[in-house]
């Protein structure tokens, strides 16, 4: 287990600065649009179901920086982050959340349901558990194409509980897919701590029952996130043999926008907010001497007005036409 | 019989088994596009529950015939992520008792993915295997699933009666870019019936005039076409003429073909092999009325199996499905006969 070995730090991973700045930046907007997000979703603005992404932000951006831009990468209805980090912008985001046509699913899709299929980011699934026979069947493609892609399959700890978890884990070991299975376990499912929905709550130790290689590590540290995707990655291109990766995170608002969390202590909260990712990387990239603290302010003013144009955009944007109500129910 | 069908392409034929008219329709498809590839329980080495895939692992290996575990959810939803990646797999359900394992792969997965995401994905998957009561295989394994896939918009449900529809339709399901639900039966595997020689294939959502007459319109679709051939024959021991018309495909439904049958017999039975309760047939018969209400002389009657789970004892069973008998009866009710 990660926690007993010597943590990985800014000099265990071979990663340029300027691609570290970069990680930075992009958790940085992941963690700038969610909290505007909030904001327009309290305004009306957003409506359904909304669940952010806050605190987690490390996990993306960590493994899509150690994915190739050929591999397939999904996750639940927590999607945002992910979207973001794979490379959709923030402006077709920002339209789907307010279900505008110029939103990367038309507005048909919402906040769970994201796609950017030029950017191989497949989705944005709202059945907890449910998109993992999808990533088997990616990369049951992938191997019978040989293309040489790997599928990276992100989900949270209440997945673990599904059987669609082991059925797809098992096939995937069975027949050597080239999957990833990144659990992102943020401790509760909805209001449900994990220890209260898993008879046994190291997750990664699921692995051993699918002989496949399994690692737990600490979900702010990016550099771990990094080190051990790639791993994983590399080894699934290499021989087809998938990984379960299991990410301790925490997040630090509601399972959604209607969720209060009354089920966590404020001390719990604050505990983990000092423990925040984001913090995590810029330290290292000060004491590295990557960045000044000047140039975090500029890229948080940057950021900033991304956000803000995202808002502007979408609120300019129109609705869909009536006409797309009947349009992509068939090909 | 007066058979018109749509696809008559040649007048050469040859006679097959049901399943033998599926195996064929498949092994022409694997042929034809190395995107096709078959998976499912016991499909290769055991050659298929049912030997629909007989042959087809010695004759595509075993990246194109997929033995599985007995894991409907991950299979069926491997098959959903492998169309949306741009393969074209064939999913044999060894039952569709089974499949129920797997709807949330078929409902919230297949049939959504394209229009949530925007049109970004195609998903052209095909589910196929039994569906329906065989002989005495109790609760779990008869039943009959149309209306529960045909209720969502976005799949395409198709339930051959006769072999040639079988080939042509699964044919064309295979090449469709949607998902297709493809519904065939334990009991028909056995049957024969002729196909032509050449190749063909059948569109979906055209229906077929399986018998012409003038009395009394039976809808009737899979199994219960020649259930209706049978009660049509009866019937015309009693002078009364019978039009049988077979949608083939419940989604997308030929309602037209339905509606002109009815404006020339003025009387309709839709034949079900299933429940009565939000059947396929409670669909068509709301259609009916819509549409053609003037031209209906007694209200549409549906013959469907009783509202039990299916028992077991074969005297039961046997009052608890679909029969001749009772489509007989239907008819003489709706032309107010004694």
């Amino acid at each position: 287990m990660a926690a007993k070995e010597k943590i990985t730090g800014i000099n265990d991973v071979d990663i340029p600065a300027d691609k570290l700045r970069q990680m930075y930046y992009d958790m940085l907007m992941i963690r700038r649009l969610e909290e505007k997000s909030a904001q327009m979703y309290q305004q009306g603005k957003i409506s359904g179901f909304c669940h952010l992404y806050v605190g987690q932000e490390a996990v993306a951006v960590g493994a899509v920086a150690a994915l190739s831009d050929d591999d397939y990468v999904m996750t639940s209805y927590r999607d945002h982050g992910l979207a973001l980090a794979r490379g959709m912008t923030p402006n077709v985001l920002m339209a789907e959340l307010y279900g505008k046509a110029t939103g990367c699913s038309k507005g048909k899709g919402g906040s769970m349901h994201l796609f950017d299929v030029e950017k191989n980011f497949i989705g944005g699934y709202g059945i907890v558990g449910g998109h993992l026979p999808l990533a088997i069947g990616y990369g049951f493609a992938s191997k019978y194409r040989k293309d040489n892609r790997v599928t990276a399959c992100f989900f949270g700890d209440g997945s673990v509980a599904q059987g669609a978890f082991h059925e797809s884990l098992n096939m995937a070991a069975l027949w050597e897919l080239p999957v990833v299975f990144i659990c992102e376990n943020n401790m509760y499912g909805m209001g449900t701590h994990v220890k209260r929905a898993l008879a046994h709550d190291n997750i990664y130790d699921q692995a051993q029952a699918y002989d496949m290689p399994g690692y737990q590590l600490i979900g702010n540290n990016i550099f771990d996130v990094y080190l051990k995707v790639k791993q994983a990655g590399d080894l699934a291109r290499k021989t087809g043999t998938p990984t379960l990766i299991e990410a301790r995170t925490y997040r630090f608002r509601g399972h959604s926008m209607s969720d209060p969390a009354t089920y966590r202590t404020k001390e719990e909260v604050d505990e983990q907010k000092g423990k925040d990712c984001l913090t995590v990387l810029k330290d290292a990239l000060i004491k590295e001497k990557i960045c000044k603290e000047d140039e975090f302010k500029e890229m948080d003013s940057e950021i900033k007005k991304i956000v803000a144009d995202s808002v502007e955009f979408s609120e300019k944007s129109p609705e869909p036409p009536l006409d797309a109500l009947y349009e992509d129910v068939f090909v | 019989m007066s058979t018109q069908t749509v696809a008559e392409t040649n007048s050469k034929v040859k006679e097959v088994t049901f399943r033998e008219a599926l195996n064929e329709a498949m092994a022409e498809e694997m042929q034809r596009d190395p995107n096709v590839f078959l998976i499912g329980e016991e499909v290769a080495e055991y050659n298929g529950a049912y030997k629909v895939s007989q042959g087809l692992l010695e004759k595509f290996g075993p990246e194109r015939v997929k033995d599985t575990p007995i894991a409907e959810l991950a299979f069926c939803g491997l098959g959903v992520g492998a169309a949306m990646a741009g393969l074209r797999p064939i999913v044999e359900m060894m039952t569709f008792n089974f499949s129920i394992l797997a709807m949330d792969q078929i409902i919230n997965n297949a049939i959504k993915i394209r229009y949530m995401s925007g049109g970004a994905f195609k998903c052209p998957l095909v589910v196929r295997g039994p569906n329906g009561a065989a002989h005495s295989l109790g609760a779990q394994h008869s039943q009959s699933f149309e209306s529960l896939y045909a209720y969502w918009p976005g799949l395409k449900l198709v339930v051959p009666g006769t072999c040639k529809d079988a080939k042509g339709l699964l044919k064309s399901a295979i090449r469709d870019d949607n998902p297709v639900i493809f519904m065939e039966s334990e009991l028909m595997y056995g049957w024969k019936g002729d196909i032509p020689t050449e190749e063909y294939t059948i569109p979906l959502g055209v229906g077929d005039i399986k018998r012409a007459g003038k009395d009394v319109t039976l809808v009737a679709w899979g199994k219960m076409v020649d259930l209706s051939l049978k009660a049509a024959e009866l019937l015309e021991k009693d002078g009364i003429s019978a039009e049988i018309i077979d949608p083939r495909t419940i989604r997308p439904l030929d309602e037209t073909l339905i509606f002109n049958s009815v404006k020339k017999t003025n009387r309709c039975v839709v034949v079900e092999e299933g429940h009565r309760f939000s059947g396929v047939g409670a669909e068509i018969s709301d259609r009916i009325q819509q549409n053609s209400f003037d031209h209906l002389d007694a209200p549409v009657i549906r013959v469907t199996q009783e509202d039990v789970p299916m028992p077991y004892a074969k005297n039961l069973e046997y009052a608890s499905i679909v029969t001749p008998e009772k489509v007989v009866q239907a008819v003489k009710k709706v032309l107010y006969i004694k």
